[in-house]
Formats: C-alpha cells, sequence, structure tokens
C-alpha cells in the first residue's frame, strides 16, 4: 500500500481545518488526490474496514438536510474506526434554542477530536474553527464553500482524465447561490483548468470575473463567462450541473422553471458539441428536468454514482489527514 | 460649583474661526471668557491644557442608548458616561428602544434618567410613525412638545414615500427634520455586507450602493416638492454624496452624516483586523468578523474616499457615531445572525483622528463636524464657546497612543472592529455644564 503523504507535505504545518479550498495550495490538493486514491483500496475489501481512527470520536452536527453529505462523512469515520455520533437540527437542543456555538462546545466538552459542520448561514465553519480546539470540516455553509464536494469532483475529474490542468470544465447554473460552485472555483483555478461559468445573468456575480480594477490578483483570472449554454459546451471536457433551487423563481431571479430548462438544462443534443469523451457531473440532489435531463443524468457520459462513490474516499482521506495519530508512536496502517 | 480654568491649551473652536492658544474660564456651568493670560478666579480648579486640543464638547446625533426596554446593551446612565469618555456632551438618541419613542412618557423617561445621570446632555428623537412600522405618523406635534429634536424610525426606512412626504409636511410645520435610514429593503434584502467581490467569496449576501441611493434619491425629491427637512442618517456611498450635492447645489433643504467607521474602515474589514490579508487570498481566522457587521455596511474605498472629499467639501455636514452597543452573544455567531452595530462612543475620536494624521482631514474641520455644524442642524447654542453658552468641553491629545481595549469601555457594548487596534488620539478631559465628567482634574 501507498504511503499517503509525501515526504515534502508531512513537513509542511499539520492542517487543522478544511474550511475551503482557498487555502489549498495544488501540491496539498494533489496529495488527498493521492491520499484518497489510496483509500479507495479500502472500498474494495471484502471487510471494508482499517483501524487507522481507532479511538477517535467525530462528530457530524448538520443544521441542514443532507442525505448524501452525511452518510458520506459517517460511513468515511466508520470505515476508519472512528466513534461517530451525528446531530441534527431535529431532535437536537438546537430546537429548544440551543446556539451552534454552545452545542459545537458542548461536543468539544465530550472529547470530540473532529466536527463535520453543514450549516445554512455562511461562514459558521470559520466561526467554530476560530473558538473551538476541535478540528472542523466544512460539509456545506450557505452559499459559501463545500470543500469535500469540490474535492471528490477534481478527484472524479482527474480519475477519468488523468489530469484536470487545460480541461474545459463548465460550470451551469445557479452559481450565484452554489457553495459548489464557490470551492469549485478555487479547486478547479488552482490545478489549472478553464473553468466556464454558464447560466442567466441573474444568477452569476459580476465578481467571480476579473475586471480592470484587479486582474493581476483575481484568484480567479483564467475563469470566463457564457450565458448561452450552446456556445459554454462547445468543446467542453467537463459539464458540472447545478441543482436549481426551487425558490429562485419566487425570489425573481428567473421567470419560470419551464424557461430555466429551455435555456439551460444540460441534455443530450446540446452535449453534442462537447468533447466527445466528455463526463456529466452533478452535486446532487437532481432536478432532474430540470437542470438536467434525466436521459443525461443516466447516459454514458455521466459520473454521478461515481462522485458519490469517490466522496467516501475524499472523506476518508481528509479525515486521515486532520486527525490520524502520527507522533504518539502509534502506528498508521490501513 | 466651582469655577474652572482651562489653561494654554490650543483652542479650537470652529463656529468663532478660533485657532490659538488661550486660556477658558468657566464659572456656573457657562463660559466666562476666552482669551490669553485669564486671572484665576479665587478657588478656580486649574486645569493645564498645554500641548493639548481645547474643543467645544463633541455632538452625536445619532446614538442607541438601548433604554428603556434593552438596558443589558446599554443604559442612559452608562452611554453616557461612554459619551463622557468619548468626548461626547450632547448626544441624540435614537427612538428604537422598547417601547419606542414615539410617545411622550418614553421621551420624558430618557430625559428625566439623562438628568439624573448628568454626565452629558440627552436629546431625544421621536419616531416618523407609530411603533416605526411605516403606517401612521407618530404623535409629532406631543413629541415636539416633549422635547424631540427629530424624527425618525432608525433603523426602519421609511418605506412608503407617501407616508415620507406627509412626514417632511408634518415636520415642517414643527420645524423639525425627518431622519431618514435611506435603505430599500427589496435591493438590501437578507444582505449583511457590502456587495463586491468580498461578499461573493464569502457567500454573504451583498447590499448594494443602490440600496441606499434609490431611497436617497426619492427623499431628495420629496424635500424638494414639500419644503421639508431631510436628513440623510450615516450616508455610506459615493452615490451618495453626489445625488447630496446637486441637491444642495439646487437649494433642497437635505443634510447628511456619515459615521467614523465608514470614514475610516472598508469592507475589507469583514476578513479580520489583519491588515495583511489579502482579499484575494486564503481566508484568516478572523473571517467573518461580525464586529464588522454594521448597516449600512463598510463600503469599497471609494466610497470611503467619497465620504472623506464630501466631508472636506461641505456635502457631508457632520459626523454621527451611530453608536450601537450589543451584548457579547449578538455577536459571538455566524455572520448572518450577528446583530448590525459598532461600539463608538469611546473610539470615534482616536478613530477619526487617523484622518488627521494621514492629512486626510485638518483638525479643524474634524472639529467643526463634531461640534459648530451638528449644533448648526439643532439651531441650539451649543458647540461653541462663546461666554454665556454652556461650558461644554472637550480636551483632546492628539498625538497620545493608545490601543483600544474594549474591555476598558464603559460603555456595555463591547463590539468594536477597533478591538486591539492602535489609535493616535484621545480624551483627556471632558467638562460638561461646568463639571468634569471625565478625566484628570488638576
Amino acid at each position: 500500500m501507498k504511503k499517503p503523504n509525501s515526504p515534502q507535505e508531512q513537513a509542511a504545518p499539520k492542517r487543522c481545518h478544511v474550511l475551503d479550498l482557498d487555502d489549498f495550495s495544488e501540491g496539498e490538493i494533489q496529495s488527498v488526490l493521492s491520499d484518497a486514491s489510496a483509500m479507495s483500496e479500502i472500498l474494495d475489501r471484502d471487510i471494508k474496514k482499517a483501524p487507522t481512527l481507532r479511538g477517535k470520536s467525530i462528530a457530524t452536527m448538520f443544521m441542514e438536510p443532507s442525505t448524501r453529505t452525511r452518510s458520506s462523512f459517517e460511513q468515511a469515520a466508520k470505515m476508519l474506526s472512528a466513534d461517530v455520533i451525528s446531530i441534527g437540527v431535529s431532535g437536537s437542543s438546537s430546537e429548544k434554542g440551543e446556539s451552534t456555538y454552545n452545542t459545537a462546545l458542548t461536543l468539544q466538552a465530550m472529547g470530540i477530536d473532529l466536527i463535520v459542520v453543514r450549516h445554512p448561514l455562511s461562514g459558521t465553519p470559520n466561526f467554530l474553527a476560530k473558538y473551538l480546539n476541535a478540528s472542523i470540516i466544512n460539509a456545506g455553509d450557505g452559499s459559501h464553500a463545500h470543500p469535500t464536494q469540490a474535492l471528490l469532483d477534481l478527484y472524479t475529474i482527474n480519475s477519468k482524465f488523468g489530469r484536470i490542468r487545460d480541461l474545459r470544465v463548465v460550470i451551469v447554473g445557479d452559481i450565484l447561490y452554489s457553495r459548489v460552485a464557490r470551492s469549485n472555483l478555487w479547486g478547479l483555478t488552482k490545478m489549472g483548468a478553464q473553468v466556464v461559468l454558464c447560466g442567466p445573468r441573474t444568477l452569476i456575480p459580476d465578481d467571480f470575473v476579473a475586471n480592470q480594477h484587479c486582474l493581476d490578483n483575481h484568484p480567479f483570472k483564467t475563469v470566463t463567462v457564457e450565458h448561452s449554454i450552446d456556445r459554454a459546451i462547445e468543446g467542453a471536457d467537463v459539464v458540472m450541473a447545478l441543482r436549481l433551487q426551487l425558490e429562485r423563481q419566487s425570489a425573481g431571479h428567473l421567470p419560470s422553471l419551464k424557461e430555466y430548462s429551455q435555456m439551460y438544462c444540460v441534455t443530450s443534443e446540446r452535449l453534442l458539441v462537447a468533447n466527445p469523451d466528455a463526463l456529466v457531473m452533478h452535486p446532487g440532489p437532481l432536478n432532474e428536468g430540470v437542470e438536467i435531463d434525466p436521459e443525461v443524468a443516466h447516459g454514458t457520459k455521466s459520473v454521478i454514482e461515481d462522485q458519490v462513490t469517490n466522496g467516501l474516499a475524499i472523506r476518508m482521506a481528509l479525515l486521515y489527514r486532520l486527525i490520524a495519530p502520527t507522533e504518539s508512536g502509534v502506528s498508521v496502517s490501513f | 460649583m466651582k469655577p474652572i480654568l482651562i489653561k494654554q491649551g490650543r483652542l479650537i473652536d470652529p463656529e468663532q474661526g478660533r485657532d490659538e492658544i488661550s486660556d477658558v474660564l468657566l464659572m456656573n456651568g457657562l463660559v466666562e471668557a476666552v482669551g490669553a493670560n485669564l486671572t484665576e478666579p479665587d478657588g478656580a480648579t486649574i486645569v493645564d491644557a498645554q500641548d493639548l486640543v481645547v474643543s467645544p464638547g463633541f455632538i452625536d446625533l445619532h446614538c442607541h442608548l438601548r433604554d428603556p426596554g434593552h438596558r443589558g446593551k446599554e443604559t442612559i446612565a452608562t452611554g453616557t458616561a461612554a459619551a463622557a469618555r468619548g468626548g461626547f456632551t450632547t448626544l441624540c438618541a435614537m427612538p428604537n428602544t422598547d417601547p419606542p419613542s414615539d410617545n411622550r412618557p418614553v421621551i420624558e423617561y430618557v430625559l428625566a434618567a439623562a438628568r439624573e445621570s448628568g454626565l452629558a446632555r440627552v436629546l431625544p428623537i421621536g419616531c416618523v410613525t407609530k411603533g416605526s412600522e411605516g403606517l401612521e405618523l407618530a404623535e409629532m406635534g406631543n413629541l415636539a412638545e416633549a422635547g424631540v429634536v427629530a424624527f425618525s424610525d432608525d433603523g426602519s426606512p421609511v418605506s412608503s414615500p407617501h407616508i415620507m412626504q406627509q412626514a417632511l409636511l408634518y415636520g415642517s410645520q414643527l420645524g423639525l427634520p425627518i431622519i431618514n435610514h435611506c435603505e430599500d429593503t427589496s435591493l438590501s434584502a437578507n444582505g449583511s455586507m457590502n456587495a463586491g467581490w468580498i461578499a461573493t467569496r464569502l457567500g454573504l449576501n451583498g447590499i448594494p450602493n443602490s440600496a441606499e441611493e434609490v431611497m436617497v434619491t426619492r427623499d431628495i425629491h420629496l424635500a424638494e416638492l414639500t419644503g421639508g427637512h431631510v436628513h440623510i442618517a450615516h450616508a455610506s456611498t459615493a452615490g451618495t454624496t453626489e445625488l447630496v450635492r446637486k441637491a444642495k447645489a439646487k437649494g433642497v433643504h437635505v443634510t447628511c452624516e456619515v459615521t467614523p467607521h465608514h470614514l475610516t474602515l472598508t469592507d475589507k474589514a469583514v476578513l479580520g483586523t489583519d491588515p495583511d490579508v489579502s482579499a484575494f487570498g486564503p481566508l484568516s481566522s478572523g473571517a467573518y468578523d461580525t464586529l464588522a457587521k454594521v448597516s449600512p455596511p463598510l463600503r469599497s474605498n471609494t466610497d470611503r474616499m467619497s465620504m472623506i472629499a464630501a466631508l472636506n467639501d461641505g456635502t457631508v455636514d457632520f459626523v454621527s457615531t451611530d453608536h450601537a452597543p450589543h451584548g457579547i452573544t449578538d455577536k459571538m455567531c455566524s455572520f448572518g445572525d450577528a446583530a448590525n452595530g459598532i461600539s463608538v462612543l469611546e473610539t470615534a475620536l482616536g478613530s477619526l483622528m487617523s484622518l488627521v494624521h494621514t492629512k486626510a482631514l485638518s483638525l479643524p474641520v474634524m472639529i467643526e463636524k463634531l461640534t459648530a455644524s451638528p449644533a448648526k442642524f439643532l439651531g441650539l447654542n451649543i458647540g461653541t464657546l462663546k461666554p454665556g453658552f454652556s461650558a461644554d468641553i472637550t480636551i483632546i491629545d492628539p498625538d497620545l497612543d493608545w490601543v483600544v481595549d474594549p474591555s476598558k469601555f464603559t460603555s456595555k457594548g463591547k463590539n468594536t472592529p477597533f478591538s486591539g487596534k492602535s489609535l493616535k488620539g484621545s480624551v483627556i478631559t471632558t467638562i460638561y455644564q461646568g463639571e468634569i465628567v471625565y478625566g484628570a482634574s488638576t
């Protein structure tokens, strides 16, 4: 089995939190992807369990509904033999009005090593990371970031193409409110992809594209915007459709879901101009027929299920990276 | 009451155009004389002001004393004590109390509590509409009789153009201004900071400049139509300064104010206090700094520079603090959940002095914007040291370095983005109605 960390990585200061990909270097992302690749071997075993995190406690604190992210984290933690407890909105003290901060403090007081946080308000994981000693992994906060989703997307792209650099990656949909898009923007641009944002003007903030005032410093200076999906998809290597929240219509961003799907639904017909080997991705859950045609979602170009499987490997790699015992002489094996 | 002789200070009194080394003699709570080498009366308290600046007491036209109703955040006693420390001898208290200041008993309570504290003059502002709900005018006539100096629904913008128009008509009959927090809430919807790259990268809904400017435009038109006096609270955008500049040139009765924080900070403060953090790089651990959450939001540097220019050219009439004390849990939470507001009274002078030290503002202009200009707005005999006027005086050391430590604030509100920052310039002594209410007496 491969050793998960290159020597250079081990020399770098140990990472405490995963809040977004803005503070990951290209090298660290590469290192996580290669760790995940090693972890994925566990998934192929008959006995899907390694003792790596035995004696470590992980809490998932999901203050917003989630199926795949939450179960993915819990499954990943269990495969590495960590003990897992889960706190949700219903059935927890947040129903009694306890603040997120106090809930997290309580978990920390119980000796939890790592808290996985999902929260409807942007920056909540950053807030907890500032005041708690426990490691924090952001499992999605408001419109801010969803770094584990972006890492699993990078892993999926990398495992299909063997590279990320210079690929044309089109992200279609509600960029304005999407934490998936934000974390992918950091991750994809750091890895050298050519990112194209596609959607109606009402859902793509101008700030994501460098203007003359900040061209040199802007981290997304290679990113372009294309409001026509047909032009965006032309020559695309990856087409990532984002979930369209149904409330965007009532908030005035869209005339109707019908018009949105007419203009931006990823269909087989539209994919004809993409690279013949193009991948279709979606972070889920799907609104089939709105942002993605069911035929495409379940078609040959779709890697949506691979994304879910890869999510496990990525989350195992991150849990390992943050809380695996390294100094106490405990042998690390998995 | 002992006489006080302030000796050898640099007297800056913009109302009288004075900037000279001078003594100031205070007797019976009033200014007795101003001039060189005044004779010391028997039993006088001597205040040595050599190398210090002697100014009329500062006037704050916009602060929140939270009393009645939110005495956990501030009381009239703690708020006026904080004012004394910050050099303010006159405060206009916003009406967003509980109950709100839309009725006489609340106004009378505020005035009585302020008299009891005796640390600063408190001039109440009454509600424009009942309960500040924007639906029906409050009993403005009654409130005027009770002693309010202006009307405002504070943080609740008067959304209905019709109600705003009626308020301006009614207010002009009473000779009092309508202060509006200009914010079109359909444009600022759910926003928690300035719209722009930083909001976008943080995934926070942005409040665009247009949210303010759309309503400023409306209010200028309504003031022109009615002949009423509209005052734009805490102006924050370059566009607002343009609108007000043009309206003033046209003769519309519009005035406006700016806060110390909108003059000295930008939306970058939401990224934390580390000055080396790049808005385009990784977030620091200080990101989502709820202490920098305020309404209107801290804006871009372009806006900030426009506010400074507008203050210098007279478009912006004066500086108000928008002092908004909050409890610790109001800020110890996710950015979206955090309360808006900054505890300003005790840092106002220090932060404004940073503009003086960088020559963005002259010391006399800064003092004018804290004294003569707001006094003119109020139409009261304060804000200048003419004989017979109230002995309200602020003595400052423009060069004293200090570090902001909110735990030492007199205000109950410890919420300031200046926490831990070094400021240069401090209030040394504050005198209100001839009594030393803050500082050394000899």
